[in-house]
This record gives structure tokens, sequence and C-alpha cells, in this order.
């Protein structure tokens, strides 16, 4: 049996095949992760190369002819003649990439002092566990903000704008670490009195590599789960964060700021402004969540 | 009460739509017949009346103080705290007010000719931004309790039309609160006089908390007759989709920044009233045209010094697609840095060139920037008509002909002080012109900086020549040499492509159904001409 056949027959792409939301989900996640990969081919315009955009394009509403320009778009134009479109797909990359980014600084950062707090103890595992606690009673939106504001206070400002992007990733990511640290810790507990690892000490291995090759791999598994809810998590907190102006600049626009840009115009009919990239972030939210559902689902054998 | 069952209707009808007016944190005190709660895009930056020359801490301090004169909407002059001025007959370098007697001060001091003389020397210290208004004053005098002479370093038969926004203190408040010098607001300073007022205007400051909430009532002891509105609540609201949302929800009265993208829908409303007219203000791009070397450019020298430049950036700029998409029809493009109020204008200084990329490509090659080159392109965000809007369309014209320009929009509160720092290479401002003249103009935005002349020249344009006849023209007498002296230094400045006009804006107040007010030119409506119906 080759490995493909091996996949297809374990427990977990049996429980896959035999859910429709999370293959219904898995088909908008991919569609959406895969078109803004590609956006640079596959975009019909190139909406942030200033040099390509005609004003006189602007608020042609979808599907029909603009007015002064005869130029027809799918899914119309904002106020300075960028096509929806092209604007979503290149807005859905920067969301992705920060959310991703953000999720995986998240993760390094929380099964790192998971770990710590787990093996060691002590006071160690106190000090964490209590700063882990007061960060838990703010909610992560102001916690983003607050190192956003602080982080943009000591770069220069001739700095900022190509740094901005870092920023966020790391704003979002220190806000997030804490259940990352939380399960791991958990888990790293109840391993670390295990027979194998005892083993393991008693025959003299270094604690570090028991900690990175014994214990580790044993708490992957809810870790995986944690991450995919908290990409969708953390693409929400990235629109939040650019709808609220503080994100990414206007020159890159995530899906976030074309919300905010399209929420200028709700009450003079251009409707298409707002409704598109808010849609295509609420199907890229949804499904990821989704998927992370259902994953958790089927990685835990005492629900099934 | 009619009011009450209007907006009670009004907010059943819009309610679904207005899920952005939930973000609105503050709760707004139900309006009697005398309140007006009045939102617009920014804050007054300070309350100190001599730190900051800009629109709306103006329009906010003509409630609280009062000028010497005042400017009606149909540009004559009319007396508010003088009651008559004119050239003293022995000396014509002298100009004499006459004070209106039994004018006090919130605080209950009398005004008195001491104030002025005061008020005449905070205005020109070093940290006052109308301190240009004020250069060739010499010195104020007291005369009697309510005579002022203002001595000036030569005849200056139009000095009193600069002090349509020249507010007058009481000494001895400012002297007991070390307010004796305004605030220097660029260099980040605050004192009392940012929070605190004493003036002697219709309405006194009960509360203020700054980008949030300014709350002014009429003070029992103003000279002239009472006004309808008697209680002002000003908030400012920056998003423009919730400042529209507040007045169709009724929880604000006027609205005065009305985005232009909504003013159909509001004009369709029913129980919503738009009013529209011209503001005495043109929106203009300016470079630094004096450096050799500029701060944010890829390239060692400063494009901006070749005439060649500067005109392919005058052919990139196409006005009529921005007045049509940008603006939706609410601006007059213009060829000048000059609103048609203003002495001074011609149509023939207003024409402007159509766009041409071919031939502005054609120019910054032959300037020697075949490739083009990049700046950042700093805009404001919270000040005029789709200000960050006009940028983005600008970039991409510009992005045409091969200049990169990176947009850094910000809001007035850092934008401006980039100006008068001069931290900027490239920006958009919006003049308006308080005294009807061209020499307002000249003297803020072209003249040589030297301290007094020139606080906004961020062009660093300097020309000894044409600040020569800009100094003569405050002390010409005769009005035709000196109107001929204006068109003279229009030519070289527009030969020069000092600044970069785009349009005049058009201005649009919303209100809802029974309150009136007209479209003020200088956009610093005053809440005493607000009428109830």
């Amino acid at each position: 049996m080759n490995r493909f056949a091996r996949a297809w027959d374990s427990d977990v792409a049996y429980s896959f095949r035999h859910s429709p939301v999370a293959m219904v989900a898995a088909i908008v996640a991919l569609t959406i992760i895969l078109s803004a990969v590609l956006a640079p081919w596959i975009a019909p315009h190139e909406p942030f190369n200033p040099a390509t955009l005609n004003l006189m394009d602007g608020f042609t509403p979808p599907g029909t002819p603009n007015a002064f320009t005869g130029n027809t778009f799918i899914l119309g134009t904002d106020d300075q003649g960028r096509d929806i479109l092209s604007a979503i797909l290149y807005g859905a990359r920067i969301s992705l990439f920060v959310g991703f980014a953000a999720v995986v600084f998240a993760m390094v950062m929380g099964i790192t002092l998971g770990l710590i707090a787990g093996w060691r103890g002590g006071w160690v595992d106190s000090l964490l566990m209590r700063i882990a606690d007061v960060q838990m009673s703010f909610p992560s939106i102001l916690i983003a903000l607050l190192i956003f504001g602080v982080a943009r206070g000591f770069i220069p400002q001739d700095m900022r704008e190509d740094l901005a992007i870092w920023v966020l990733i790391v704003s979002i990511g220190l806000s997030d670490w804490v259940p990352f640290a939380r399960v791991v810790r958990g888990s790293a507990m109840v391993e670390k009195n295990k027979e194998y690892v005892q083993a393991a000490r008693v025959i003299g291995v270094h604690p570090t590599r028991i900690v990175v090759s014994h214990i580790l791999p044993n708490v992957l598994g809810p870790v995986l789960v944690i991450a995919t809810i908290h990409l969708a998590l953390a693409i929400i907190a990235e629109a939040t964060l650019s709808f609220l102006g503080v994100g990414v600049p206007p020159t890159q626009p995530s899906l976030g700021t074309l919300i905010r840009i399209g929420q200028g115009f709700l009450f003079s009919g251009e409707w298409w402004i707002l409704l598109f990239p808010s849609v295509a972030l609420l199907a890229l939210a949804l499904s990821v969540n989704l998927l992370g559902d259902w994953l958790r689902d089927a990685l835990n054998p005492r629900l099934r | 009460m009619g009011f009450d069952f209007l907006r009670s209707a009004t907010t059943r009808r819009t309610t679904s739509a207005l899920v952005a007016s939930a973000a609105l944190a503050f709760a707004l005190a139900p309006a009697s017949a005398e309140t007006i709660r009045w939102a617009r895009v920014g804050d007054a930056l300070t309350l100190d009346p001599h730190s900051q020359n800009e629109g709306p801490t103006t329009a906010v301090m003509h409630h609280i103080y009062e000028t010497l004169v005042d400017r009606e909407v149909d540009g004559t002059l009319e007396p508010r705290l003088a009651t008559e001025w004119s050239i003293h007959p022995d000396d014509p370098t002298v100009w004499v007010f006459k004070l209106r007697e039994g004018v006090k001060f919130h605080g209950g001091e009398d005004l008195t000719a001491e104030d002025v003389v005061f008020s005449v020397e905070r205005v020109r210290h070093e940290a006052s931004d109308f301190k240009g208004l004020h250069a060739n004053v010499v010195g104020a005098e007291a005369i009697d309790d309510y005579t002022v002479h203002i001595k000036m370093d030569g005849p200056s038969p139009l000095y009193p039309n600069n002090l349509t926004n020249f507010f007058i203190m009481d000494k001895g408040w400012s002297e007991a609160n070390d307010v004796v010098a305004p605030q220097n607001y660029d260099a980040g300073e605050e004192k009392f006089s940012t929070r605190n007022t004493n003036g002697t205007g219709p309405y006194k400051l009960i509360s203020r908390d700054p980008e949030v909430r300014t709350v002014m009532q009429h003070f029992d002891g103003h000279w002239d007759e009472k006004p309808q509105v008697t209680e002002i609540i000003y908030t400012p609201i920056k998003e423009e989709a919730t400042r529209v949302a507040a007045l169709l929800s009724g929880e604000v009265d006027l609205v005065q920044d009305v985005p232009v993208q909504d003013i159909a829908r509001l004009q369709n409303t029913a129980g919503i009233n738009v009013t529209t007219g011209p503001e005495n203000r043109v929106i203009f791009f300016a470079y630094d045209m004096g450096s050799d070397k500029l701060i944010s450019a890829n390239v060692d020298d400063n494009p901006f010094k070749k005439p060649e430049v500067r005109e392919a950036m005058a052919l990139a700029l196409d006005r009529d697609a921005i007045m049509k998409v940008v603006m939706r029809g609410q601006s007059l493009p213009t060829g000048v840095a000059m609103p048609p109020f203003v002495n001074g204008w011609t149509e023939e200084l207003d024409k402007y060139e159509l766009p041409d990329v071919d031939k502005a490509k054609a120019l910054l090659a032959e300037a020697g920037y075949p490739d083009g080159f990049s700046v950042d392109l700093n805009c404001p965000n919270d000040r005029y008509l789709n200000d960050e809007a006009i940028c983005q369309a600008y970039v991409g014209m510009l992005g045409r002909i091969g200049i990169n320009a990176n947009l850094v929009s910000q809001s007035r509160s850092l934008h401006f002080p980039l100006i008068s720092n001069r931290t900027t290479d490239f920006y958009l401002l919006g003049w308006g012109v308080p005294t009807f003249d061209s020499s307002y103009i000249f003297n803020f935005l072209v003249h040589t900086d030297n301290g007094t002349l020139g606080g906004w020249n961020g062009s660093r344009y300097s020309n000894p020549e044409l600040d020569e006849m800009m100094q003569a023209i405050a002390t010409e007498v005769d009005l035709e040499k000196r109107n001929e002296m204006i068109g003279q230094i229009w030519a070289q400045l527009q030969a020069d492509r000092v600044l970069l006009p785009v349009h005049n804006q058009l201005l649009a107040y919303a209100t809802r159904e029974g309150v009136k007010l007209d479209v003020h030119p200088e956009n610093t409506p005053k809440m005493t001409d607000v009428v109830f119906e």
C-alpha cells in the first residue's frame, strides 16, 4: 500500500470523507488560499500599481460598463478605479500571510514557554502561568492594539511603512500565545511522569533532548487544532486592526482595509465596495474555523 | 414636541441601515430647541486663540473669543468689539480703533484698551501662528479706556481685513495664568490656555474633552442680543459613514463636513436639509523647490528644483477626473492657488492645462529622470473634502509618468507640523483666505521665510525681488497700482510653478429639518446665525 492510500484509509481521512461540512469548508478555504497565492497570475488587473489605474474607472458597478470609459469589471471598482476582484485577491494574500505568520509566531512562542513551564515546574511555571493569566484577562485585540501602538512609537517614521506588516504580525502573535502555552504545559506535565520519559532520564538523555524529541511530538496533536482555529482568529484580528486604521498601510490593503474603505460608501449606494471584501473575509474565516472544529473532533477519540 | 416626532420617524426609517452608528460610543444629551449638536470631521487643535491659524480651530474660537471686526457672509467688514475704525487724520500709518463699551469677559473682567494692546503684542509673538497678518505692526497704544492706536511701519489701508481672526484676550487673566505668550503648538507645548478660555464671545466653555466633545453655553453677560442657540455640543466624528449616520439617527443636528458621496442621498432623505455653497479655499500640492536634497527621495539631487519636473507634474494632474470621480462634481478645478473670492483673481489665471502624459514623460527625461524617481507624498486624512482620495488619485497619475510617490496620509494634527517644521518634501494643503486679498497667500505661502512672513512656505521658495513687492503691497495706498503689482507677482509665481493647484472645494452643510444655517464661505459657521424653524 502506498503512502497516499494509507493516508486515505486513516481514521482522520475517514472522518473527513464522512463530513460534508468539512469537505465544503476545505474546498472554500483551498480555493481562497490558492487564488490568493496565485493572485499575480490570475488577477485581471494590478490594483496596487498606481500606474495602471484610471481614475475615471472609479465607482463602476459590478458587471456594467463604466459611464466614461466603457470598461466592465466583474465585481465593480472602488473610488480609485481599482478592480474589486483583483483587490480582494491581493488583499486576501496579505490577510493570509499576516494570519499564518502570526499563528506560527504565537505557536512557537507558546510551545516554547509551555514546554519550559511544564518541564521545569516550580517558580518558573508559576511565573509564566501568572503572566498568562494576566494576559488572558484582557481581550486579545486590546493587547494587539497596545503592542502595535508601543512598537510604532519606537520605530522611526521613515521605516514605519516598511515594517508595518511585521509589527502587525508580532502584535497579533504576542497577543495569542497563551492558549498554546497552556495546552502544551498541561500535556507536558502529564507526559513528563510517564515511563518512557523516566526511562530516558535514567539512561542520561539530556533534558533538552527529552523535551524536544520525546515530549514535543506527543503534545503536537492539540496544538494543531488550536493553530487552525487561531488562524481564523488571527485573520479576523488583522482585519479588525486594519479596519480601525492601525494595521497594514493603505498602499497594501488587506481585506480589513478594503472593508474600511468600503464603509465610507455605505450610504451613497456603492454597496459593492463594502460587500464583496466582507463576503470574502467571512468565507475565509468561516471555512478555516469549520475545518478547525472538524479537526478537533476528528483527533479526539472520545468524541468518535 | 414637534421635533421629537420627526426625529423618531427618521430613526425608525433608517435603523436598519445604521449599523455604523452603533460605533458612536458616546451618548448625546437629548436636544431642546435651544441646543445645537454640531458635528464635523475634526476637533479644534487647541483653544489658545493665537496658536493655530487653522480652519476648524478658528471656527470653534469664534464662539468663545471675539475679534475687533467681523466679516459678513457677503465679504464686508462689520463692527464687533470695535465700533468704528479709521486712519488717524494726522498720521497715515496709525489706525484708530474705538472699542465697544460695556463688554465683559466670561470671568467678569471689563474689556478695555489695555486688553487689546496686550492681544496685539501676544499675536505678534514668535510662537503665534497669526504673526504674518501683523507683520507691518510697529506697536499698539491705549489712548484711553476705549481707544487704541495701532502704529504701522507704513500706510496700511487694508489692515482691518487682517483682523477678522484676531481674538482679544484679557490681560489680567493671561498674566495670572502664565499664558502671556501663545502656546507653541509645533513644538508640542501645552499651556493653561490650551484647555481653558476667557473670552468675550457669545458662548462660554463649559467642558472640553479633546477629540470627543466640547460643550459651550450662552454667556449671559454678552453685549449682543441673545441668539436662538443657547447651548452648543460640538462632537468631532472622523469616520464619514458614522458622521452621516449620526445625523440620520438624530444624534446630531448639524453636520458640517458632509462627505461628497452622501450629498445626493441626504438631499433625497426626508427630514434632512442640505445647503451647498463655494468655500473661499483652494486645495493644492506643494513641493520643496529650495533644498539641495530631499528627505525621502531616491535621488541625490532635488528634482523639484528643475522647472521641467514641475511642468511634468502639472501635466500629470488630471483635474477634471478628480472633480468628476473623487469630488462628484463638488469642486471647481483651477489653475491658480487662489479662490475666486480673492482680490487678484482673474479668469486668465484660473485656466488650467489639460493632462498630457507623453509630454510629461518627455520633460522628465529631459530633466535627467528618464526612469522617474520616488518621493513621499504627505497628505492629511481628516481636513479637506476627500483629501486622502485626492492624494491617492494623484499618486496614480504620477505613477503613469514614472514618478513613484509613496502616500503617507495621517491626521491633520500630525500633518500640519510637517509643513511648519519643513520636514516634508511634497504635500497637500488647502488655503482659505480670510482677508479676501492675495497678500494673505503671498505672506504665508510664498514669501521667503524670515521668521514673521513665510510661515507656511513649505515650498522653500525664495525670490528677493518678489519679496520686496509683497512687502510693498502692504503699504501701497494707490489701489490700482497695488492691483497691478499683485498681478505681476502672480505672473511670476505661475511661471515658476510654485504651487500646484487642484481645485476650490464646494461646501455642504446638512441639518435636520427645522435647523437653518447658510454655508459660510470661510467654513467658520457661527451658531449665533442658526435659526430654528
